[in-house]
């Protein structure tokens, strides 16, 4: 009788493990879980590298980067709302660079979802972004983000201990730099 | 017992083989808001080139969504022309592919080129599509009437009337010099056009 379940047993388990898989990624990551694991590589830019707080050369997680909240772009060069965003957040960028408070505890990247390197390059030569943009070619990240469509914000607060909480979620409507600041601000506990 | 068995992985491996048909995942910007129309994964090519690198490219003259017709040899001697055919309007890749070439005016300036849109929606659903791109830098042609014979000329068209996801590169002389008729779930390489743009000029 149990050789006969086996096949059965079998079916299941598998049947749960690929499910769960698949639905572990029908959203984006909301206010009050964890980010999927996203491995980045670490910029060659020794500007990046020291922007992000990172060291040596592989790959690493967003809650590596030396920070107290890091802002993640999800963003298309295909994108006519990423392009039409993308003065205001490199806007968001310097209102962060030019408050030596908030300077080392707030980073903003963006992940470039189904672009290649030379695609993540025209958006990064044909919008002056500053801060670092990663390539994500085959979607990976893209999936296990929900598959959301762009431009998709998160906000990500990372504490001493390594831990880390997604405090802030959202689809499009950038409202500026100074109210998406505020936000993201008041969302991390930083103000 | 043996026989059995083979049922049962027939049974598991058929169970599982539903996962393999998890639709293709493509970045929607959300300028389109809800109105994709999801179109799933389609046979990559289904169609046969009629013409090849080297050929003299078939001229023709489509309306433009700006209610200027636009002919193919009204650049002759004067531009490099490179046609890109997209399926439809409000389709998933499309959506994904003209808002790119929109930032890249200065790559074809510097190659001395034009970009011809060309779909076979008609030009009001053209118009309206286009218009979530923001502001288009190229022309846009309508293909529509006589359905799709522009397609059909390059050997584009597709069994169900929508045409391929191409591409053709066309120097000043009007001679083929670069064809990609692409997998039409996939957005086709950048590098690649751009490449083919630059090995004109050499």
């Amino acid at each position: 009788m149990k050789r006969k379940l086996m096949p059965f047993a079998l079916m299941v388990v598998l049947f749960l493990t690929v499910s769960s898989s698949i639905h572990a990624a029908d959203k984006a990551p909301q206010k009050g879980e964890s980010l999927p694991v996203i491995n980045l590589p670490i910029p060659k830019s020794p500007a990046e590298k020291s922007y992000l707080g990172l060291t040596g050369v592989g790959s690493f997680k967003i809650p590596q980067i030396k920070a107290k909240a890091v802002i993640i772009e999800i963003f298309s060069m295909y994108c006519p709302y990423c392009q039409k965003d993308a003065p205001g957040v490199n806007e968001l960028y310097t209102l962060i660079e030019n408050d030596p408070d908030l300077k080392n505890k707030v980073k903003l990247i963006g992940i470039g979802a189904g672009n290649t390197p030379f695609e993540v390059g025209v958006y990064k030569k044909t919008y002056a972004v500053p801060f670092p943009l990663f390539p994500d070619q085959d979607f990976t990240i893209h999936k296990a983000c929900g598959e959301v469509r762009t431009p998709y914000f998160i906000v990500v607060k990372t504490n001493e201990d390594g831990s880390h909480l997604v405090v802030h979620s959202q689809l499009g409507e950038y409202p500026g730099a100074k109210p998406f600041l505020e936000l993201v601000l008041k969302s991390s506990g930083l103000k | 017992m043996k026989k059995r068995r083979f049922f049962h992985l027939i049974w598991v491996v058929g169970t599982l083989s539903v996962f393999g048909f998890i639709p293709m995942v493509h970045a929607i910007s959300d300028a389109f808001k809800q109105n994709i129309y999801n179109v799933g994964t389609l046979k990559p090519v289904d169609s046969i080139l009629k013409v090849k690198a080297g050929d003299r490219a078939p001229d023709f003259t489509l309306p433009s969504i700006s209610e200027e017709k636009v002919s193919l040899n009204q650049y002759r001697g004067k531009k490099n022309v490179v046609l890109s055919f997209v399926p439809a309007a409000w389709t998933p890749v499309c959506s994904d592919q003209w808002p790119g070439y929109n930032i890249v005016k200065d790559i074809f300036d510097e190659n001395n080129a034009i970009l011809l849109g060309i779909t076979v929606d008609n030009t009001p659903t053209l118009y309206a599509w286009t218009n979530q791109m923001g502001k288009l830098w190229f022309p846009v042609l309508s293909d529509f009437w006589p359905h799709g014979a522009v397609a059909q000329k390059y050997g584009v068209l597709r069994s169900n009337g929508v045409s391929e996801r191409a591409l053709f590169v066309i120097d000043k002389k009007g001679i083929l010099r670069y064809i990609n008729v692409n997998d039409i779930n996939k957005r086709p390489s950048l590098e690649d056009l751009i490449n083919a743009l630059e090995k004109l000029n050499k």
